[in-house]
């Protein structure tokens, strides 16, 4: 659609602009002050410069919880995306049952987060739990408060879970707005099933597919309450990422100045992975 | 290549069709020849496209049987019967080349690459896209997609038809009549059955050798441009071809003989002994001024152009004439004079009498 | 093969539904049965877990002050949202391609990164332990979001809408009101379920700014399981009952799902 050119539109987007400027740019600006400060928990602040993003950047204990966060980010990308894409694939186009699948499936997506995490601690403790008690029975070793692989496995698939019918929906959505006509002319031209979704389909959800990646990962990035609840991070270390160490640093220990510094950091990596992402995208698209 | 024949057809989408309505087609007979350049024609919702799928294979007729010589095909698959498609709106595989979209339907069937590249740049040749075989479908106008669509169903040798679904609906008005003639020239050259669908009675009429006019799920009349313009023979045809279309009034009928208001038409044709409903239908091109003929008044002058279009009342009926521009149109004291070989009486919506059947 | 597809949904859907099951099936079921035995259905059914949600006022005001407050921001977020879609729909000025995309930044942001500062801003003014505050935090990601739904439905509607109703002599916001909300109701409709679901699954921000007056009932289950120990029924009895406004909203826009996520722009 041709837009006209009208400054006066700043009016009506006024207000959002100052809601938003409000909630984000005053706490920002809070964490960036904190960011280069010193404290010794009496409100007396020192300038420390540069000196919290050394620290954290050279830390041992940082490097592995982005470690295990993008170890996190990518596994659950590489399942829920092509688990969606499929999913979405064979679900029916027309008829009753279209909306009693997406309701289904949207049910996970309105869960409150804890309760996620708390679902799937007692979905999955080992002795009372429906799954865990099921793998010990079928004589699979399991405990994920225990041990890593298990609360790593436990971790994905209650992520799995909750978000492959974002996803699906997505997908499907895409795969909706495909007009028949496409369908009948690659069945006269004689395309098979593959070649359907390789030149017909795929190319057609590519838009909202992005929207999916960058979604998926921009909130897996953020994640927090429901590792939190299932595992608490544990056992050991082996399941903190980002957003629970910083939680644990910030409030847990006090440490403003490093849980800053480090927010800001941790801020900034979002932002760039999902630039780079979507300017990616974005240039294929254009080619 | 082969004829196409439509036996004793019906088709309803519904499942249990009940009343007349609920059938989209209503019994149908039709042969296409090999070889010919042929439109169907017919507002919408009058089952010309129903026709056109059942004809390609995406539908399969509730009744009845499709041949194409004399095999039945009405079961086999769309890519079973060599028939190809260009719908309305422009298909093409966005991610591919014009290349690559040409070659689609040969590369599907496993033709090897030689004989593919050879004939994507013969289709390519014909069909002017040879500067743009290496650019992305999708980066190209309208009649550019169009084209490939076009492309993509001759580049196979085995077509038995090319079948057009209303394929100028989105495609620019100065480039329809240059893609229309384009069609017209490829027709000439590659000797391919053409099936043309469209509501545009000038896209029809330019296009084929012979138009099957529909309505409501019925063909009305099968013939050439010419036979469609001068003998119409149901009303809706001549209603619904010619611009303006057809005067239809009503008249009675008195031994054969079309009276209007007590006075005696001059026709063509002759009507049956008691019949129900009569009409009389003349084109606005038969009716002229005359010192003598039928009294009218008139009401109205609209200038298209090449000709004014007349309003005129007579014998308290509202009858368009088209009168050449710069001819005189009187004032006052109008009479009119109705050309009897080209003044016909329909009964019941049909052509009456003799001339009636073909 | 096509006839084996509906096979991946109905599994899916099964896996999906089996945790949900095992909270429902424990919150039915007594303590002593839950650490004592391993069954797939409640021997000893009892209701006694819902009973005590419904009659302790800091369980059922967790409910209610969670819906208050999330009501409150899908007000808030449409309504601010609303003119500000129009606008990046229809009109172009000067920055709106920046402004679009630092809207979506927000959308970014992880919740642990703003909930101290939100914490020590929200005091400051002191909307600390108001429905307000929760109301107005979830505004950060939920506006963004709610610009982005509605300015894709808006620019399905054609501009010759608005010329029509301009030239029948409409001033602004009477045609924005009378014409044009009615005929993106579909849009407003998927916008505000989008703002309702990330404000009801939210918990961080809502556990951050409370603590008595407006706590949500996310904080009030975590509470419980801190402090009381092992109340697993009870914990699911809350869960399961979480599930239900969420379930009640999506049967709603069922049709809308669908389009509302093939529609807006990145």
């Amino acid at each position: 659609m041709n837009k006209t050119v009208n400054q006066k539109a700043w009016f009506l987007v006024l207000p959002v602009l100052l809601l938003v400027a409000f909630n984000a740019l005053i706490p920002l600006m809070t964490v960036v002050n904190y960011s280069v400060q010193e404290t010794f928990g009496d409100n007396n602040f020192f300038w420390a410069g540069v000196l919290w993003f050394e620290e954290v950047l050279r830390s041992e204990r940082f490097h592995s919880s982005l470690g295990r966060q993008l170890f996190f980010t990518f596994s659950i990308l590489l399942i829920e995306i092509p688990l969606g894409v499929a999913i979405a694939l064979a679900m029916p186009r027309k008829g009753v049952w279209v909306s009693v699948c997406l309701v289904l499936m949207a049910m996970p997506l309105l869960i409150p987060w804890n309760v996620v995490g708390a679902m799937w601690n007692i979905f999955a403790l080992p002795e009372i739990g429906l799954l865990g008690n099921t793998l010990n029975a079928l004589g699979i070793d399991y405990n994920f408060t225990r041990q890593p692989v298990a609360a790593w496995v436990t971790l994905i698939a209650m992520d799995v879970w909750h978000w492959t019918s974002l996803v699906v929906l997505l997908a499907y959505a895409g795969l909706v707005s495909i007009p028949d006509a496409y369908y009948q002319a690659a069945k006269i031209d004689g395309a098979s099933s593959w070649a359907i979704f390789r030149f017909i389909q795929l190319p057609k959800m590519k838009r909202v597919l992005t929207i999916a990646i960058l979604l998926r990962f921009m909130d897996s990035f953020n994640i927090y309450t429901e590792p939190f609840v299932l595992t608490g991070g544990g056992p050991g270390n082996s399941t903190t990422l980002l957003s629970i160490d910083l939680v644990k640093i910030a409030l847990g220990q006090f440490d403003l100045g490093p849980a800053a510094a480090m927010s800001l950091i941790y801020f900034l990596i979002i932002l760039l992975l999902s630039w780079i992402f979507y300017t990616l995208m974005m240039r294929n698209e254009d080619q | 290549m082969a004829k196409i024949t439509l036996s004793n057809m019906r088709h309803s989408y519904l499942a249990q069709p009940s009343s007349d309505d609920d059938w989209a087609l209503k019994q149908l007979d039709l042969e296409w020849e090999d070889g010919g350049a042929y439109a169907l024609l017919g507002p919408s919702g009058c089952g010309k496209t129903t026709l056109l799928n059942i004809i390609s294979g995406l539908l399969v007729p509730s009744h009845g049987k499709i041949l194409f010589d004399e095999t039945d095909v009405s079961h086999l698959p769309p890519n079973k019967r060599h028939i190809a498609q260009v719908f309305q709106f422009p298909v093409i595989y966005d991610t591919m080349t014009v290349y690559d979209n040409l070659a689609f339907p040969l590369r599907n069937r496993g033709v090897d690459e030689k004989t593919v590249d050879a004939r994507v740049r013969e289709v390519a040749e014909m069909t002017d896209l040879t500067q743009m075989l290496k650019r992305r479908a999708s980066k190209l106008t309208a009649d550019g997609k169009q084209k490939i669509s076009l492309g993509r169903g001759m580049v196979r040798t085995d077509v038995n038809a090319i079948l057009f679904d209303e394929p100028l609906t989105v495609i620019d008005p100065h480039l329809k009549f240059q893609l229309r003639s384009k069609l017209k020239e490829l027709h000439h050259r590659v000797k391919r059955t053409m099936i043309y669908v469209t509501h545009d009675q000038t896209e029809a009429l330019t296009f084929a050798d012979k138009v099957v006019v529909m309505n409501m799920g019925k063909v009305v009349q099968t013939g050439t441009p010419v036979d469609l313009f001068e003998k119409p023979q149901h009303t809706f045809v001549g209603h619904f071809i010619g611009s303006p279309g057809m005067n239809i009034f009503p008249c009675d009928v008195h031994s054969g003989q079309a009276y209007v208001g007590g006075e005696k038409i001059a026709t063509a044709n002759i009507a049956g002994e008691n019949v129900s409903r009569a009409e009389i239908g003349i084109r606005p091109e038969f009716i002229s001024f005359s010192d003598d003929g039928l009294p009218a008044r008139i009401m109205r002058v609209s200038d298209t152009g090449r000709f004014n279009i007349v309003e005129a009342e007579c014998m308290g009926q509202s009858l368009k004439l088209l009168i050449d521009e710069g001819a005189e149109i009187p004032a006052d004291n109008v009479k009119l004079n109705f050309d009897p070989a080209n003044t016909r009486i329909y009964v019941d919506g049909w052509l009456s009498g003799s001339e009636g059947a073909q | 093969m096509k006839r084996l597809s509906w096979l991946v949904p109905t599994i899916y859907i099964l896996f999906l539904m089996l945790p949900i099951y095992w909270l429902v099936s424990m919150s039915f079921k007594t303590t002593n049965e839950i650490l004592g035995s391993f069954t797939l259905v409640p021997q000893e059914f009892t209701l006694e877990n819902y009973k005590k949600i419904f009659t302790d006022s800091t369980w059922y005001m967790g409910y209610i002050n969670s819906l208050i407050y999330v009501s409150l921001n899908t007000v808030i977020s449409v309504a601010f949202a609303l003119p500000a879609a129009y606008a990046f729909s229809r009109y172009r000025f000067l920055g709106d391609k920046h402004l679009f995309f630092w809207l979506l930044t927000n959308r970014m942001a992880p919740a642990a990164v703003f909930a101290l500062p939100f914490f020590q801003l929200y005091s400051a003014i002191g909307l600390f332990d108001t429905h307000l505050a929760v109301a107005l935090a979830h505004t950060l990601f939920n506006i963004p979001l709610a610009v982005w739904i509605l300015e894709g439905f808006m620019s399905g509607v054609p501009k010759q809408l608005d010329e029509t109703a301009y030239v029948d002599g409409y001033s602004f916001p009477k045609f924005f009101m009378k014409i044009f909300i009615p005929t993106i109701a579909a849009g407003i409709g998927v916008a505000a379920f989008f703002c309702f679901m990330f404000s009801w699954v939210e918990l961080l921000l809502g556990k951050t700014l409370t603590a008595v007056a407006a706590k949500p009932i996310a904080a009030t289950m975590t509470r419980t399981a801190s402090t009381s120990g092992y109340e697993l029924g009870l914990l699911a009895a809350a869960g399961a009952l979480t599930i239900i406004p969420g379930a009640i909203v999506i049967y709603f826009v069922r049709n809308y799902i669908a389009k509302g996520f093939a529609l807006g722009r990145v």
